[in-house]
């Protein structure tokens, strides 16, 4: 391990994390299924008017998404707990700031960007106008790697609880706000037909610095957790 | 003193009912917050001199 | 220095100092709170635009200022607690949340109370009345995932963490609030509360925001002093002070 730089360590790792969670498929389908019922039921209470739902398009699914990755992170730390593998992980000699990381990364890659490449279907079935698509994507795929960040400080902190779910929501969605703003306002600047590089912009220094700072407090947490 | 009598200083040409609700709010709160640890001292002191009672026997 | 932070650390030492710094703490309190409001009640002429209305400003800005600035002393507190283990900064981040949160329910309420007579409405999707939103769910936030450990320190060092995360998080979210209100801003509300400020009005806003501090430095000596009690309940001094005082 010692002869590894850290970008082939990193790489060795994820490949190795993407491996262990593609075998539980289920899984992973299970959070594209909720962003598209949860789309689906946004018709059924606003009415089918399409222009409503044009206008409410970007939030919605901004809301949706974000909502979605809040529910797959449950799952990042929990088997690992489970089953004695996070003490292991904490004793290795791979620093836990690569680890964590490195799963974060791979769940972001196993969720967020399948919600981001679905985004475009339920664009069109909420009658988003076609020029937000692009943007939208762009915006997803930045913001769900934002969300999947801060998220997993949320997961460190409440893995060690009988019942986190609900109080993972409470810990983690004040923080979701800065992402939601600026992800859902570049939408709407884009269907308007103005700039939204701003924005985007935005969202990737914002990626870029929790990318940076969240494994800290990720693996902080973590030792809390394990310590209790 | 900005008002000419009790009448006008309740009333506050109509703003009143938002003005003293606001300060009956704060005040109930901030008395919470101060009677809140007074109690739960005595509950407290009540508590240990019972333990060290026990203890002590 | 070092023998001095040490010093200041032990709850023994802090339960006796805080004791006598009380009773003055509460004396000044009482003096800022109480001739802040009734100068503010009474003598401030009205707002020329907003009426008598302006009034809860003395209340709704000392309220939010102090649940702000009770944010980052947690954080604060909480960062030491993190990096030296010191029982009595784990404490003090532990106390301030509840007081936070209620200053900050008040901040909240007042300001909706303040809002139905000059907008019109209870509750206005404003820059600032959402950062203070966010700022709640924050505090509870902290609150929440303490009691939900069953181990108290470990439950402190989470929440140690969670407050680091969040104190970082807020400028971030106020800058982006004020952002997506400046992209949404209706045309009708065109005043904010500072600029339209006469300096007589201010002179007792003073007095209350210096009072609703040390209003809140009052209650949190008041939640750690018994925080100590029952943390220290097994060691002699308390054992001393309790049943010395019973005699």
């Amino acid at each position: 391990m010692q002869a590894l730089g850290s970008f082939a360590l990193l790489v060795r790792l994820l490949h190795r994390e993407l491996l262990v969670s593609l075998r539980r498929r289920t899984e992973l389908a299970n959070p594209l299924f909720f962003f598209l019922i949860v789309s689906a039921l946004f018709p059924l209470g606003l009415g089918p008017s399409p222009d409503t739902l044009s206008a409410l398009a970007p939030g919605i699914l901004w809301i949706v998404a974000l909502l979605a990755v809040l529910m797959a992170i449950d799952s990042l730390f929990k088997s690992d707990f489970d089953d004695g593998t996070l003490e292991q992980v904490l004793l290795s000699p791979i620093p836990l700031y690569m680890t964590v990381l490195v799963k974060t990364l791979a769940h972001w890659l196993l969720t967020g960007v399948p919600l981001t490449i679905l985004s475009p279907l339920l664009a069109l079935m909420l009658q988003m106008d076609s020029a937000g698509i692009g943007v939208l994507f762009l915006s997803l795929i930045l913001g769900t790697l934002v969300l999947s960040f801060i998220a997993a400080i949320g997961a460190a902190l409440t893995v060690g609880l009988k019942r986190g779910g609900v109080l993972l929501s409470l810990l983690v969605l004040p923080l979701f706000v800065p992402v939601l703003i600026f992800g859902s306002a570049a939408v709407q600047r884009a269907v308007a037909g103005m700039d939204s590089s701003s924005p985007l912009a935005l969202l990737a220094a914002l990626a870029l610095f929790f990318l940076a700072l969240a494994p800290f407090a990720i693996g902080g947490a973590l030792r809390v957790s394990l310590d209790q | 003193m900005y008002f000419d009598s009790l009448h006008a200083l309740l009333q506050m040409e109509g703003h009143g009912p938002y003005v003293w609700s606001a300060y009956g709010i704060t005040f109930v709160t901030l008395m919470a917050l101060i009677v809140a640890p007074l109690r739960r001292k005595q509950r407290q002191l009540r508590e240990l001199r019972g333990q060290y009672r026990r203890e002590g026997n | 220095m070092w023998a001095w932070f040490h010093k200041w650390s032990s709850p023994r030492w802090f339960f006796q100092l805080s004791g006598r710094l009380l009773p003055w703490l509460a004396v000044l309190t009482a003096l800022c709170l109480v001739t802040g409001v009734l100068w503010g009640l009474l003598f401030v002429p009205p707002d020329y635009k907003q009426g008598n209305s302006f009034r809860i400003i003395y209340i709704h800005v000392p309220a939010a200022a102090v649940a702000m600035a009770g944010y980052m002393m947690m954080a604060v507190a909480g960062a030491i607690s993190l990096i030296w283990r010191i029982k009595l900064a784990d404490m003090v981040m532990k106390c301030s949340a509840p007081i936070g949160a209620a200053l900050t329910f008040l901040a909240l309420v007042t300001g909706a109370i303040w809002g139905k007579p000059t907008w019109g409405t209870w509750w206005v999707w404003d820059a600032r009345i959402t950062s203070v939103l966010v700022l709640f769910f924050l505090y509870i936030g902290i609150i929440a995932l303490y009691e939900s450990f069953e181990n108290k320190e470990a439950a402190g060092r989470a929440c140690a963490i969670l407050a680091l995360v969040g104190a970082v998080n807020i400028p971030i979210i106020y800058w982006s609030v004020e952002w997506w209100y400046s992209l949404h801003q209706p045309a009708s509300i065109s005043f904010t509360g500072e600029s339209s400020i006469h300096p007589s009005m201010l002179r007792p806003l003073l007095l209350t925001i210096s009072g609703f501090y040390t209003f809140f430095g009052l209650v949190l000596l008041m939640f750690v002093r018994n925080e100590i009690l029952e943390r220290e309940r097994n060691t002699r001094w308390v054992r001393e002070l309790v049943t010395g005082a019973t005699r």
